[in-house]
């Protein structure tokens, strides 16, 4: 189906623990329960064990049930959002047709390695969400979601103190492997509804 | 038409969710029934033996011309396992939607949304000997990688165990297309990996769809 006359599809990658279940149920939060100009969403998540992401959404009620669909990826996430995109393709299109007023599908990925990026048969645009936790070095490893995807998040920024992550050298490395494209520091424990992402989401449904 | 197109369907290279089933492998292991080489190559001889004759069978006649409506409720009559019915289909959906950006202009209009695995390889495929040979092929070299990535085990013990079996797979297809011509589909079964399948489906924590 044309872009046009179809909902836009957002991935959201990265690796396991950095956030980006939250992540998906901050923007729910931020995006669908907004009074002022709800936006029509609904979620796809690929997991290792099957439905544990779509439970956690289901048990913090970001979104009606239905509106969330979890796909199986058989020991392979990156094959199932890159690879082999059918089994996501399904899950989106079976939303859509349930849904018709949809603007947005999420579609978050399982939990993977730097080189896990969405297939542009898939998504329209990418997310990747790292975190301060998994090291400052991370940044500068590079990889196709660090480098290539339509907006970098820096996760969790609260634990750095923690963890003697330098968010300045990220900073640096992600502006450095990014060429231009854009990067937002986050944390959502200081701000649940991580609204510089939201309004990422908007500008891009916006355009 | 060309054997290109039997390679492009066998070798897994068309995007049709296969990495996301492993036709049993996850469950077998989950009860203890695999837990290495021998085993797995067990669990595949079995797999051919029925459900792969079974999928050949279908292809060929797919392939051949056979009525698509009798033969998708042919398939429903051989696959006593619900998920494994809702297995074949959701790959037999995915196949379908390779196989009509694949090969636009000799694409059926009556397949309908969700049809059986084995009927989509052979309208893929086209040709019926060939079709019942990846059909065949298919119903093993799935779970063959599945079994891989669950457990671990060796690849190149794994391949030679399919190899091992190339010569089964030649005469399960050789004896699908037999049956086919004399206007009979293979109804062979194994139950044990029925009732794997339904256990599989009734578990909380799987990696693999089916």
């Amino acid at each position: 189906m044309p872009r046009d006359e179809r909902p836009y599809r957002i991935g959201v990658g990265g690796p396991v623990g950095s956030g980006k279940t939250a992540l998906v149920a901050a923007l729910c939060r931020a995006l669908a329960d907004d009074a002022d100009d709800p936006v029509d969403l609904a979620v796809v998540t690929n997991d290792i064990y099957t439905t544990e992401d779509a439970d956690f959404l289901r048990r913090h009620a970001v979104l009606p049930d239905p509106r969330i669909r979890a796909v199986a990826t058989g020991c392979c996430p990156h094959t199932a959002i890159r690879d082999d995109i059918s089994a996501n393709l399904d899950a989106v299109e079976s939303l859509e047709a349930a849904f018709p007023g949809l603007d947005l599908v999420l579609i978050e990925s399982g939990g993977d390695n730097l080189t896990a990026t969405f297939s542009s048969g898939l998504a329209d645009a990418q997310i990747f969400v790292l975190d301060v936790a998994g090291g400052d070095k991370v940044a500068r490893k590079g990889g196709p979601g660090v480098s290539r995807s339509d907006l970098l998040v820096v996760n969790k920024t609260d634990l750095a103190p923690m963890v003697g992550a330098d968010l300045s050298v990220m900073a640096r490395d992600a502006a450095a492997a990014r060429d231009g494209l854009p990067v937002l520091f986050t944390s959502l424990r200081d701000e649940p509804l991580a609204p510089a992402v939201a309004a990422w989401v908007r500008e891009r449904l916006a355009s | 038409m060309t054997s290109a197109a039997l390679l492009l369907v066998a070798a897994g290279q068309l995007p049709a969710a296969g990495h996301a089933h492993s036709g049993g492998v996850e469950a077998a292991l989950s009860a203890g029934l695999v837990d290495d080489v021998d085993g797995l190559a067990a669990l595949l001889g079995a797999r051919l033996a029925g459900a792969g004759l079974v999928a050949a069978g279908i292809a060929a006649a797919a392939a051949g011309g056979w009525d698509l409506a009798r033969l998708d409720s042919e398939a429903d009559a051989r696959l006593p396992s619900p998920a494994q019915r809702s297995a074949s289909r959701a790959q037999g959906r995915a196949l379908a939607r390779a196989g009509a950006r694949a090969w636009p202009q000799r694409w059926p209009t009556d397949l309908g949304a969700a049809p059986h695995h084995p009927v989509v390889v052979g309208v893929c495929v086209g040709d019926p000997v060939q079709a019942a040979l990846a059909a065949a092929y298919l119903s093993i070299s799935g779970p063959a990688a599945a079994a891989i990535r669950l457990i671990g085990l060796d690849p190149l013990a794994v391949g030679a165990v399919l190899a091992g079996l190339a010569p089964q797979v030649d005469s399960v297809a050789g004896g699908a297309c037999t049956a086919v011509q004399a206007g009979r589909l293979p109804d062979d079964a194994a139950p044990w990996l029925d009732v794997l399948a339904e256990q599989h489906a009734r578990r909380e924590v799987t990696l693999f769809a089916s």
